[in-house]
């Protein structure tokens, strides 16, 4: 046993001291490449020039330093691990690209942006502190080698004894440090390329206020659907079953066999007021779905449908009522896409639940080419559980296959106990 | 015919037992819950029972439940399952243990009390009534299904979704206006290709109908 172990430790060692010396060297190509990049902004992006930028009307100069900071924050997420999200505020109402704004009105939306002087007082500095940060551990390996090299020249630099062991260490020391550095360059950028408390919250809230107003409005819309089913189908039914049993009522004495044709047609209204009850009812919250929960009420949709399904639903206890809802009737619209659109023989859904969120997919084997931006589809689903931070992804190249999936943050009630 | 009946809104079970006293039925009991239900299958013995899937406490799918449950305390008890809609997945949970006395039927069904009564008949001598509406969303289903159903004709599955509501093969032939020798021969093609053997003949109509049912 003890062996088998020994033998497995070094069966893994050479292993690990390669991933181990990868890492670090990565780590030091990443960090000098980010301190290139930092003193190339500096040339290309002089502070002054970024400055006049917002003064002088030439176009793009502004964009060209917000993708030049973009640019830093997604290498720091790519590199240093360290995610920086947009902070800028949206373009003012009515003017979505930069091109159809005059340059007073980018102006000032760009210098009303408090992101924008966080970016300027980056890129100032970003050359000494940033490069020193990203490019040290090069630097003192480069520099280590290059004492080892040259003695003379490293004491005439630094001003030091000249003593190969000082080069060593400088080489092992910047070697070494190499992911810390890149970590340190990370919560460098972070602190001022990233969005601020203060900004993170207002995006939260437009956010907040942006999804309230499509849930009030999706809201009103059902109902006054509901609303006009019931006027039109229905309520109509019972009127005329009204109508027609008074018409019986009066002919029973005198005509029993045109009275009894109409109470078999009031009869048949009944029934057919009973289907479209039934079918507004499914359309509002499917009773399965309410006595059943997500699972079976998609394995009940599953069923129904004119395709191979194939249903991979494991939930224990259930989300809450609103996002259940939410989640069955995304799928009900994405496997309808599937039968109109995609041509497709086979399609999968799973719903699962873990780390909190309430993950729903639905793949087929379709022509693909499902696109959100011009499907209403795909959009107002994305509307729908955006009111519950919930998110869409969409996969869907030409010729398939189509993967939709949807995550939704939730918690599980515990199971339902039944009581036989 | 001794009757059991399983209904939480009055004027149904009011209702219904008149008709089905009307019909020549006795109906033993008419209870509002499913612990009840249980209660007076045990002691009362009935030839079928008549259930609506919506029984408190919750009124979700209490009935079905109790449905389930009263078969297997009384082993072969017919059970009819009343609902304001229909449920595939539901159907194919009645019909799972494959010995057949299950119907599965809308309200709107009792309307036609002739048609209604005939279907409580059939149930309770241990065939199957499976509502239209179930069956004409299986015939939507015209691609897919699965396995050995998707290998039968358009007109064999004409005639196993009439089965499956419980038709008889004489009934079938005056609907399909066609001899009832010919719904003879498309019942044993369709038997063969889902592999049914003969020994199995009493169960092989609901076992042909489970397999309609994707079960």
């Amino acid at each position: 046993m003890d062996r088998q172990i020994a033998s497995q430790v070094r069966v893994r060692w050479p292993g690990r001291m390669l991933a181990w010396l990868n890492g670090r060297m990565t780590a030091c190509a990443r960090g000098a490449m980010l301190g290139a990049l930092a003193i190339a902004e500096a040339v290309l992006l002089h502070p002054l020039l970024f400055v006049v930028a917002f003064l002088i009307p030439i176009p793009g100069i502004g964009l060209a330093a917000r993708q030049l900071a973009d640019l830093t924050r997604r290498l720091c997420g790519e590199w240093c691990g360290v995610a920086i999200a947009s902070p800028y505020r949206p373009a003012p109402a009515g003017a979505g690209e930069f091109g159809s704004l005059t340059w007073r009105q980018r102006r000032r939306w760009l210098t009303a942006d408090p992101a924008t002087w966080r970016d300027l007082a980056f890129f100032l500095l970003n050359p000494w502190l940033g490069a020193a940060l990203a490019g040290g551990s090069a630097a003192l390996i480069v520099y280590g080698i290059f004492g080892l090299a040259m003695p003379h020249h490293s004491t005439q630099l630094a001003g030091v004894t000249p003593h190969p062991l000082l080069g060593i260490l400088l080489a092992a020391g910047g070697f070494l440090a190499a992911p810390w550095l890149l970590r340190c360059y990370g919560g460098f950028t972070r602190s001022l390329l990233g969005p601020t408390q203060h900004a993170e919250l207002a995006r939260r809230v437009s956010h907040l206020a942006q999804t309230r107003s499509d849930t009030i409005d999706a809201g009103a819309a059902e109902v006054r659907r509901i609303e006009r089913d019931l006027h039109d189908g229905a309520q109509a039914r019972l009127v005329a079953m009204g109508m027609t049993l008074d018409a019986a009522g009066q002919l029973i004495i005198t005509n029993p066999v045109a009275a009894q044709a109409l109470l078999t047609e009031a009869r048949d209204n009944s029934i057919k007021a009973l289907a479209e009850l039934r079918g507004l009812v499914r359309g509002i919250h499917p009773p399965v779905l309410a006595d059943r929960g997500l699972a079976d009420a998609a394995r009940s949709l599953a069923l129904d449908m004119p395709l191979r399904v194939h249903c991979a639903c494991e939930l224990v206890g259930r989300p809450p009522d609103p996002v259940e809802s939410a989640v069955y009737f995304a799928i009900t619209e994405l496997l309808a896409n599937v039968s109109k659109h995609a041509d497709a023989d086979q399609v999968w859904i799973d719903i699962r639940h873990d780390r909190g969120l309430l993950r729903a997919g639905v793949t087929d084997d379709g022509r693909g080419g499902a696109d959100p931006a011009r499907g209403t589809g795909l959009h107002g689903i994305e509307r729908r559980l955006a009111a519950f931070d919930g998110v869409l992804a969409v996969s869907s190249p030409p010729g398939g296959p189509t993967v939709v999936n949807m995550e939704v943050p939730c918690a599980l009630s515990s199971p339902k106990t039944s009581s036989c | 015919m001794r009757v059991v009946i399983a209904e939480d809104l009055f004027l149904l079970r009011d209702g219904l037992t008149r008709m089905l006293e009307a019909h020549g039925f006795v109906v033993t009991a008419a209870v509002d819950n499913p612990a009840d239900l249980l209660a007076a299958v045990t002691a009362s013995k009935p030839d079928v029972a008549v259930v609506d899937v919506r029984l408190p406490p919750t009124f979700t799918d209490e009935g079905l439940r109790a449905a389930l449950a009263a078969r297997r305390e009384a082993p072969g008890l017919p059970v009819l399952v009343l609902s304001q809609y229909v449920e595939q997945l539901y159907a194919r949970e009645l019909l799972a243990d494959g010995t057949g006395g299950v119907g599965y039927l809308l309200k709107d069904r009792v309307f036609d009390s002739a048609q209604f009564v005939d279907a409580l008949r059939r149930v309770a001598a241990g065939g199957t009534a499976m509502d239209p509406e179930v069956i004409a969303r299986l015939l939507a289903r015209n691609r897919g299904g699965d396995g050995a159903v998707a290998g039968l004709s358009a007109r064999e599955r004409e005639v196993l979704g009439l089965m499956a509501e419980g038709r008889s093969n004489v009934a079938i032939g005056t609907r399909l206006v066609i001899t009832e020798r010919a719904v003879a021969k498309h019942t044993a093609s369709i038997f063969v290709k889902l592999g049914l053997q003969p020994s199995e003949d009493d169960n092989r109509r609901v076992l042909a109908v489970l397999a309609y049912l994707g079960g």
